[in-house]
């Protein structure tokens, strides 16, 4: 079954690549629908950040004092300021670590 | 004039830069992967078979916690939606191609690769052989990720679980929006989806993951209307 999902998950992905480029006309993406594409990624992720940060494994809302939610503020200004990828998830991880290792032994 | 090699060439260097967030992200994908409880065959297919990092790992988490493949499938297909601005942009330096290259350069089509392609292209229109700055780009990335992820799959196996890795996700995916963190509108846009998902998350089958984006893009299109 993981297999199956695995393969139709590429063919969709690979569908969305080769659209635009190989079958449909391009000026059938009206200005409107790219307007709203460009803010796919806003739309995405924001759905994975919020549950991953502020609810935990047994998908219930984690107290304020919640050691992911300090460790994604540090993720977040670092990030804001920054720009970096890598920056913004090694400072989230290492803060969240040094919570959870030292602050709560 | 440019030879193709040249082309080529210059398309690689263009994303060089970039190597530096995808290699670290690529073994994150296959260390959770790992973490997540997946084959590592099975972990490695998503990244030659579906291609497209923040897609594999929400198609995995979803998977290891009990969504439909239907949820998995679609939230891949949501996530990736994005590819067809991005072929509607390159399409106009691919027209003079027969079908059968289209078809294998769409494969190439990447996030990185289309920023980079797209910013040279633009600036050099009457270049003669477009197409390979695009296959570099696609390319280069496209090994760098298979190498990544197998890396990050070896990895996977010896990092100890009390690390809690599964927090690199949230922090992946925050990594990813962080430049447009300074666009108001896209600010308002996130905001919607995230606290979409924390009313929707126990929606069945998972499928917070899908309506939330989709509230968020109704939001961005009542927006733009209320724009103009």
């Amino acid at each position: 079954m993981t297999w199956f999902s695995i393969i139709v998950s590429g063919i969709v992905t690979y569908f969305s690549r080769m659209a635009m480029v190989a079958l449909i006309d391009r000026e059938m993406l009206g200005p409107k629908v790219k307007e709203v594409l460009n803010y796919v990624p806003a739309a995405v992720f924001p759905a994975i950040i919020f549950p991953g940060v502020f609810f935990n494994d047994f998908g219930s809302l984690v107290e304020i004092t919640d050691p992911k939610i300090y460790g994604a503020i540090v993720a977040l200004v670092i990030g804001f300021y920054s720009r970096n990828v890598i920056a913004t998830i090694i400072s989230g991880l290492l803060s969240y670590w040094f919570i959870i290792f030292f602050l709560l032994k | 004039m440019l030879s193709k090699s040249k082309i080529f060439f210059k398309g690689i260097v263009a994303v060089l830069p970039h190597m530096l967030s995808v290699i670290p992200f690529g073994i994150i994908t296959g260390a959770i992967g790992v973490e997540l409880g997946f084959d590592p065959i099975l972990v490695y297919a998503t990244s030659l078979i579906i291609f497209g990092g923040a897609s594999q790992i929400i198609f995995m988490q979803l998977l290891s916690g009990g969504a439909s493949s239907l949820v998995a499938i679609t939230s891949v297909g949501v996530i990736n939606s994005r590819h067809l601005l991005y072929g509607a942009v390159l399409s106009e330096y691919l027209e003079k191609l027969s079908f059968i290259k289209k078809l294998f350069i769409s494969y190439f089509i990447v996030d990185q690769g289309f920023a980079e392609s797209n910013k040279y292209l633009r600036h050099n229109k009457n270049l003669s052989n477009p197409h390979y700055y695009i296959l570099g780009t696609g390319v280069t990335l496209w090994f760098c990720w298979q190498l990544s992820t197998i890396s990050g799959i070896i990895l996977g196996s010896f990092i100890p679980e009390e690390l809690g890795l599964k927090f690199a996700i949230p922090l992946t995916f925050l990594a990813i929006i962080v430049n447009d963190l300074r666009k108001l509108d896209h600010v308002f846009v996130m905001l919607v989806s995230g606290f979409a998902s924390l009313i929707l998350f126990d929606a069945p089958f998972k499928s917070y993951i899908i309506l939330s984006p989709i509230v968020a893009l109704i939001a961005a299109f009542v927006m733009l209307k209320l724009k103009k």
